[in-house]
């Protein structure tokens, strides 16, 4: 199972509040099918929005990125700059 | 209202222009004889990028009215490098990584050029001083300074050499 | 993909060779925005609101029209009336209604400098002369500037639709405050309960602008069948593009935008503010129309960012361990919600491993200019804060400020406030950098003081297109669609030369408009060298693999047993050992016989870019008589991965302090109590010149990123975040006073030593 962790407050109106849950899915696309299923509307928010840290390696727009079994995902806000 | 016919001496050549009278020399230098390495990054006098010299003196193009300019000699970027050559200014420029946007460094190397025209030695303080007219936002000015005093320093040389 | 990073020996990058482009920025003959020239084009200009806050009641055009000379005139009901979008251009969401209506207003003029009208004429006083007969009936309401009075329930409302996101739950009333965001770990009562030593701090930043030296500038072309062209000056021409077509309604295949050099960025030209409208006049005229700003509206209706409210408290252990911190954020969004307030959160504590934490953010929509970004957007205000906070922790505690960062320093493994867990990052290594320098252990003379401050930036990849195509004498071009603000081309030149195995001089880079390369987000975020030097590389890497094909091919072998070294293919095989090596050229001379021209393009979304630390030392000495603060010794170490081009990384560092310094010092938006802005020029907003400087000190700490192919991070950004604290901190030590509100100008100063005198 892969460990999703939110890092901060966004996103948790999907969640019913909940910060952390584990998901079934070895890439990212299927962590955000996995994610809009069991949270409607959270997956297409996340695309959206939120960027992945796979084990700490920040990936963003990355379907294709793969996950272990014991990966750790944190979404975090997309960033830009200057 | 009617334009006036201006004739002038840039950077060695005659050159005529037409100009409102209430146009810049900047305006007419870009505008008109399409020389747009002096740029407008004020317009007020405040940032130096419109830098030039008229008559041996060290002006902000942006303030100056074009038909000013009449019957005088004005020396733009342009024509800094003589016969293919880089001016040592230019070269130390290049070499200290002195530029990074590069909208500054047509005016801070007027500028520069103007200084080290009257005083060949100049100390770190007095260039700063001296380039306080000319805004970078780019470089913090460390490597402009340093490129200045080398510059400095190897036309010292020439000129004992020569 | 070749890995060129265990190669003991690179020769290429690392040095400081001459920039490609440099010869034509010292002769003047590098085209800026405003440099372009089209026959038969036209002047456009801007009419703008007068008023911080109005509704427009009605604006009559006929007259304007009716002047001799005057070839188009729009508002704009000539723009698409665009629902609220998200939509992702470059690099972050925007709102494309905030992005057409912060271009053009519709219904209110949101601040004073708002564009309302557009012409386009023969000449610069006809466009003068045709502004001034447009006639806006405006009903002036009340505005809010401040920060924490627009997010007053009794403050004007700019947005009837703005609700507040974030909240628990949908609230009733509309309000100023776009968004409130939240981020945090552990229990944070738990956490004070357990500290020995509290301390507090309320502090304050102005509005700033980036205040790049080139004012926005373009010129746009729309032919009778609809072709449009743009030539300005930005940090992405595909930006450029996608905004056009959005905000006018128009197919992207239909734009091309070639991107000009451009005078400067710094976040402020991530964005549109002329080229929609240029376009939008060509169109209406049918001529070419050029359209250049002043400064004064560039102060007006660009940039800035965010005025700020920054609240912290911190709890320590004796022994300097901090247990606890509580951030709250407040930051100006200007006329649209989307300050740089989440990045400030995220960034504010990056850089200390604290179990129980909370960083509570609000982004609230004032009567000022939409703020753009500004280099790492966000982070700087939010590093005052906290930087300083721990600055007078470490006074309260006897510690070191250094030893106390190190305490509490992140480490790779640990996990960030923000989220993620850090890997392969160098933070330690530059607070070490700094302890080590001379500077640091240096006497100070009278009236001086010294400050460290430390800052964090994630730095990002993102999607880059490059090609390269070897010439038929084996030298190279590389093409990006990255416009390069800072000496980008050089470092993409010597990323190629040093894969291929050719000198840098024999590769020239450069920046391709829409049409002739595939897409690239733009030049931001730090991600230029780190993600387009990815495509880059892994295209220089392409021809060599095709290139050892080729050397296969001539000499009759199989390409396992042809080796690429030093730029020239090397027959392995021992049955042809007369064979002499083929270089680049020679392989080039035969390329029609071995398969045609040589040329390969790569496009990516390069991922896991690190994230930099920079830590950075000032001294400054205070005239006691004027006020005045004068920066004396400056010292900035940071870990930048692997520096392709050490004197431009040099440079990024240098121009990030003295910006910072400018922010620091000097630098604020002043308005008047009709919400007019005061300064709106040089001579008044006075960014750091020459003579206000010393001699920055740039420390280059490398520990290399693994995920790209020579170990590069992302610098540009890093280096303008603890300057406004590192200055902070040096005037309370001098000053044995802190001073939360910035700028340090010299008044403020001079009321804190009157204060101590008396
Ligand atoms: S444009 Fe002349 S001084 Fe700025
Ligand atoms: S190099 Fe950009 S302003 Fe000086």
């Amino acid at each position: 199972m892969v460990h999703v962790v939110l890092a901060g407050a966004d996103g948790r109106e999907f969640t019913g509040g909940e910060g952390a849950f584990d998901v079934e899915a070895t890439s990212v696309r299927r962590l955000i099918l996995a994610l809009d299923q069991r949270f409607p509307g959270f997956g297409d928010y996340v695309e959206r929005r939120m960027a992945f840290a796979i084990d700490g390696v920040i990936h963003q727009d990355a379907y294709g990125a793969e996950l272990a079994p014991d990966s750790e995902v944190c979404l975090i806000p997309k960033i830009g700059g200057g | 209202m009617s334009k006036r016919h201006i004739s002038t001496t840039v950077n060695g050549d005659a050159a005529e222009f037409l100009a409102e009278p209430g146009a810049t020399l900047l305006d007419a230098l870009r505008d008109e004889l399409r020389l747009t390495g002096a740029k407008e990054g004020c317009g007020s006098g405040d940032c130096g990028a419109c830098s030039v010299m008229v008559d041996g003196r060290l002006v902000c193009a942006c303030l100056m009215l074009a038909p000013e300019a009449e019957g005088r000699r004005i020396e733009t970027i342009e024509g800094m490098a003589q016969g293919g050559r880089l001016h040592p200014l230019q070269q130390k420029f290049l070499e200290h990584a002195a530029l990074q946007c590069g909208f500054c460094t047509p005016g801070l190397l007027v500028a520069a050029k103007a200084l080290l025209d009257q005083n060949p030695d100049p100390s770190e303080t007095e260039v700063r001083y001296w380039l306080a007219g000319n805004l970078c936002r780019c470089t913090g000015y460390d490597k402009v300074i340093r490129a200045v005093m080398d510059a400095a320093a190897d036309l010292r040389q020439v000129r004992r050499a020569s | 993909m070749t890995d060129v990073m265990d190669r003991p020996a690179l020769k290429v990058v690392g040095t400081r060779p001459i920039r490609p482009d440099g010869v034509d920025k010292v002769t003047g003959r590098a085209q800026f925005g405003a440099d372009f020239h089209l026959p038969g084009m036209l002047v456009g200009k801007i009419k703008r609101s007068p008023h911080a806050h109005a509704r427009i009641v009605s604006i009559d055009t006929r007259k304007a029209r009716a002047l001799a000379g005057v070839k188009a005139v729009i508002t704009a009901a000539d723009l698409p009336d665009l629902a609220s979008q998200e939509y992702e251009a470059g690099e972050s969401a925007s709102n494309l209604r905030d992005l057409s209506q912060n271009c053009m207003a519709r219904d209110k003029a949101l601040y004073q400098g708002h564009a309302l009208a557009a012409v386009a004429a023969v000449s610069a006083q006809v466009a003068d002369e045709a502004l001034d007969l447009i006639e806006v009936v405006y009903e002036v309401l009340p505005h809010v500037i401040d920060v924490e009075a627009a997010m007053e329930p009794s403050a004007p409302v700019l947005h009837a639709h703005l609700f507040t996101e974030g909240l628990a739950e949908r609230p009733a009333t509309a309000s100023n405050i776009a968004k409130v965001n939240r981020l945090g770990r552990g229990d944070l009562e738990a956490g004070f309960g357990e500290a020995d030593v509290v301390v507090q701090g309320r502090y304050t930043t102005k509005a700033v602008h980036q205040g790049y030296i080139e004012p926005h500038a373009c010129v746009a072309q729309v032919s009778q069948d609809g072709q449009c062209q743009v030539w300005s000056s930005s940090q992405g021409q595909f930006m450029v593009r996608t905004y056009c077509a959005k905000i006018l309604g128009l197919e992207i295949a239909d734009i091309r935008v070639t991107p000009a050099e451009i005078g400067g960025g710094f976040g402020g030209k991530t964005t549109v503010y002329l080229e929609p409208l240029a376009l939008a006049l060509s169109r209406q005229s049918g001529h070419p129309v050029k359209m250049v700003m002043t400064r004064e509206e560039v102060f007006r209706a660009t940039g800035p960012t965010s005025g700020a409210v920054i609240e912290v408290k911190l709890g320590a252990k004796q022994d300097g361990t901090i247990v606890a911190a509580d951030v709250v954020l407040k930051y100006q969004a200007g006329a649209f919600p989307g300050s740089p307030v989440g990045a400030g959160s995220m960034t504010a504590l990056a850089a200390y491993d604290i179990p129980n934490v909370a960083i509570t953010g609000y982004d609230v929509v004032t009567n000022s200019p939409k703020v753009a970004a500004y280099r790492a957007p966000g982070a700087p205000i939010s590093a005052f804060g906290v930087e300083s906070a721990i600055d007078d922790l470490a006074r309260e505690l006897g510690m070191d400020p250094i030893v106390l960062r190190e305490k509490n320093g992140v480490v790779s493994g640990v996990k960030a406030v923000y989220g993620p867990t850090y890997r392969d990052i160098g933070y330690l290594e530059t607070l070490k950098a700094i302890k080590d320098h001379p500077h640091y252990a240096a006497p100070l003379g009278p009236n001086q003081g010294r400050g460290v401050a430390v800052g964090f930036w994630f730095n990002v990849g993102g999607e880059s297109t490059a090609a390269v195509h070897v010439n038929e004498d084996g030298s190279a071009v590389v093409v990006t669609g990255n416009p390069d603000i800072g000496g980008s081309r050089a470092s993409m030149a010597m990323m190629a030369a040093e894969v291929l195995g050719l000198p840098v001089e024999q590769v020239r880079p450069i920046v391709a408009d829409t049409a002739s390369i595939g897409f690239s987000m733009l030049t931001g975020g730090s991600r230029t060298t780190f993600a387009t030097g990815m495509a880059v590389t892994q295209a220089a890497g392409k021809i060599v693999e095709d290139v050892k094909r080729r050397a296969a091919l001539i000499w009759d072998t199989t390409v396992d047993k042809v080796a690429w070294e030093s730029g020239q293919a090397v027959c392995l095989d021992a049955t042809k050992s007369a064979v002499k090596p083929l270089t680049l050229a020679a392989i080039a001379a035969q390329a029609g016989r071995t398969g045609g021209p040589i040329s390969a393009e790569v496009s990516l979304n390069a991922q896991g870019a690190g994230p930099g630390f920079a830590v950075h030392l000032c001294d400054v000495e205070i005239d006691r008589e004027t006020g005045h603060v004068t920066v004396v010794r400056y010292t900035a170490a940071q870990d930048v991965g692997r520096a392709i081009h050490p004197a431009y990384v040099e440079g990024q560092i240098q121009g990030g302090v003295a910006q910072g310094v400018g922010w620091a010092l000097n630098e604020e938006y002043i308005f008047d109590a009709d919400g007019q802005m005061e300064n709106a020029g040089f001579l008044d907003y006075r960014v750091p010149v020459a003579s206000d400087l010393p001699m920055i000190d740039a420390v280059l700490v490398e520990v290399p990123n693994p995920r790209h192919p020579f170990g590069a991070k992302g610098v540009g950004e890093a280096p303008i975040v603890p300057p406004l604290a590192a200055v902070a901190n040096a005037v309370r030590d001098a000053l044995g006073v802190r001073m939360c509100d910035l700028p340090l100008s010299p008044p403020k100063i001079r009321a804190v030593v009157d204060g101590l005198a008396s």
